[in-house]
């Protein structure tokens, strides 16, 4: 532990005052993330473990594992499940790309720098829900413009695959922007005298950006990757606006919530819950396990 | 770098055009939706043949959108405060102090931006009910605060970071405690990374969705993304399409005007708080 004193036990004043002033400082935050997120988790591990029908408030019962074996069982689930990793994997792997190229634009161009800087944060601004209208009407036939370039008869948001590609571009057009100002961040750390010298040894712009500027990024990569991953994850705004999670194009995110709001069972509904919750427990788990992505938080130590 | 030859500006105009019209296009469309009249909506171009404000006047006509505007401002702005005003202190001593329980801290609020909304979504909706705090506005301001907590510790914490310790010092030696110094030196030197912290935050509660429509059931706390979700049309025979691009676009204006004004501050904000260090 870096943060303890240099000399051992014995405090002095001046220390054990900054000690208490940090922990006073930190108290509120700390109470109010703990009775908004630690407490509810918990009482949604409880309700998963109940028969809990909204419509019968009265008949709960304890039911142990059964709404996990109940979800677990059910295509609903997988189908959800599996249509989330799709959207989760395309986008983000999109995003990667584009924000790298956007993030290249952003610190390169030669001019209107400042214009395009304020240009991609409105997609990243913007509410999702007025983006998801914007797109949902876009490719709405004989209102939308870009439905107007599809064959006649095409209604692309009433069907599966159609529909899940304009969930991820939506997505992907929405949070590139993201990705690009995290990635930018990166490239501000690779100096440009070490581009310079690879240049005078004639290297190409691809080696360059391959054998120089993608290693030294490799911790902004991680952690765009990480949190923008765990984001998709989590996606319902786009989804609910363009499809409701009709045909099939559902998140686990939507499931949860139409068993919630929609099936009125708040035993399932919670247990879905606690389900995502794990998942995204996982995907975290994962990325700092097999890449070694520096949580953000780990840059305070020094 | 001072001889840059033609076909190279060129070729940065081009891509710097293609970047502005990425990021504008789908703006550009909703907008263009809210000033066609009813005849006109369909014509499926991109500049209205006929502008009419007849979309707009039809919105604020209705408690429906009204309300919700007032909510979003009203909730938005008392999350916002809270957050920011908890985040300040949180992040001053994550910046500034030492002691035992940082790391738990920051791990706490690491996992809290990881955290599925709609994990929270069941468990919430029940115990708000309970205690009869559902469909109000401390029913979105609670979580709207909390899920801005970890941003705003981060941000913060990485301003704070950039701030010359040696004033601090100076302040000390001066005779003052370490709660003046932080007090009458600290928090004026912060005060911008505090406002660019103030406007991401902002932004992120204005955003919300999920919550928005799982905690709240009638006009009294939905906030406008909620609402013109479940906008109607004036009569059953019409679409709400130009209703809810009116209301889209006027929830979109405030966006508009803070990334205008504080572009530099916002882009020094999103990218301070992820990869310095």
């Amino acid at each position: 532990m870096t943060d303890r004193p240099p000399r051992g036990n014995a405090l002095s004043e001046g220390a054990r005052q900054e000690r208490r002033l940090g922990w006073l400082l930190c108290a509120p935050a700390v109470i109010v993330m703990l009775a908004v997120t630690a407490y509810p988790i918990g009482y949604a591990v409880y309700l998963s473990l109940q028969r809990y029908d909204l419509r019968f408030p009265g008949r709960a019962e304890f039911v142990g594992l059964d709404n996990y074996g109940a979800v677990l069982s059910s295509p609903f689930w997988w189908d959800a499940f599996w249509v989330t990793l799709f959207i989760t994997g395309v986008s983000v792997a999109i995003e990667l790309v584009l924000g790298m190229g956007l993030a290249l634009v952003m610190h390169r161009t030669l001019f209107w720098r400042g214009t395009i800087r304020t240009a991609v944060l409105i997609p990243y601004g913007i509410v999702t829900v007025v983006a998801a209208f914007s797109w949902q009407y876009a490719w709405t036939p004989d209102l939308g413009y870009l439905a107007e370039l599809l064959p006649e008869g095409d209604a692309p948001l009433t069907e599966q695959w159609p529909a899940l590609w304009l969930i991820v571009l939506a997505e992907v057009w929405k949070t590139t922007p993201f990705m690009a100002l995290l990635l930018l961040a990166g490239l501000a750390l690779v100096p440009d005298e070490t581009l310079k010298a690879a240049m005078v040894d004639g290297a190409t712009a691809w080696q360059r950006f391959v054998r120089i500027m993608l290693p030294l990024m490799k911790p902004a990569i991680l952690v765009a990757l990480l949190f923008r991953t765990l984001d998709a994850f989590r996606i319902f705004d786009n989804i609910y606006i363009l499809t409701a999670g009709a045909q099939d194009t559902g998140s686990v995110s939507i499931l949860g919530y139409d068993n919630l709001f929609t099936a009125l069972n708040l035993g399932i509904g919670s247990a879905i819950s606690v389900l995502i919750f794990i998942c995204v427990g996982i995907i975290a788990f994962t990325f700092v396990k097999l890449f070694g992505a520096a949580a953000p938080g780990a840059e305070v130590k020094r | 770098m001072a001889a840059v030859g033609k076909t190279h500006a060129t070729r940065w105009a081009i891509v710097n055009v293609v970047v502005v019209l990425y990021a504008l296009f789908p703006v550009w469309w909703i907008a263009a939706l809210s000033f066609k009249d009813p005849s006109t909506l369909t014509d499926g171009s991109y500049i209205p043949t006929d502008w009419t404000l007849e979309n707009y006047k039809g919105i604020f006509e209705t408690s429906e959108f009204t309300r919700a505007l007032i909510n979003s401002i009203g909730i938005a702005l008392i999350a916002t405060l809270i957050a920011v005003v908890l985040g300040t202190m949180a992040a001053y001593a994550v910046a500034r102090l030492r002691f035992p329980g940082k790391q738990l801290l920051i791990g706490m609020s690491l996992l809290i931006a990881m955290f599925p909304p709609i994990s929270l979504v069941s468990p919430l909706f029940n115990i708000e009910r309970i205690i009869g705090i559902f469909d109000t506005w401390p029913g979105l301001i609670i979580p709207y605060m909390t899920f801005s907590l970890p941003l705003a510790i981060y941000t913060l914490s990485a301003f704070f970071r950039e701030i010359p310790w040696d004033l601090e010092k100076a302040a000390k030696v001066d005779g003052a405690t370490a709660a003046q110094a932080f007090r009458l030196v600290i928090v004026p030197l912060a005060a911008p990374g505090v406002f660019t912290t103030a406007i991401l935050v902002f932004i992120f509660c204005w955003n919300d969705f999920l919550f928005a429509i799982s905690l709240t059931s009638t006009e009294s706390a939905r906030t406008v993304p909620a609402a013109i979700a479940f906008f109607t049309g004036s009569s059953q025979f019409q679409q709400p399409t130009g209703s809810i691009a009116a209301a889209a676009v006027v929830i979109t204006i405030p966006i508009i005007v803070f990334v205008l004004l504080f572009q530099r501050r916002i882009v020094a904000g999103l990218t301070s708080g992820a990869v310095k260090g």
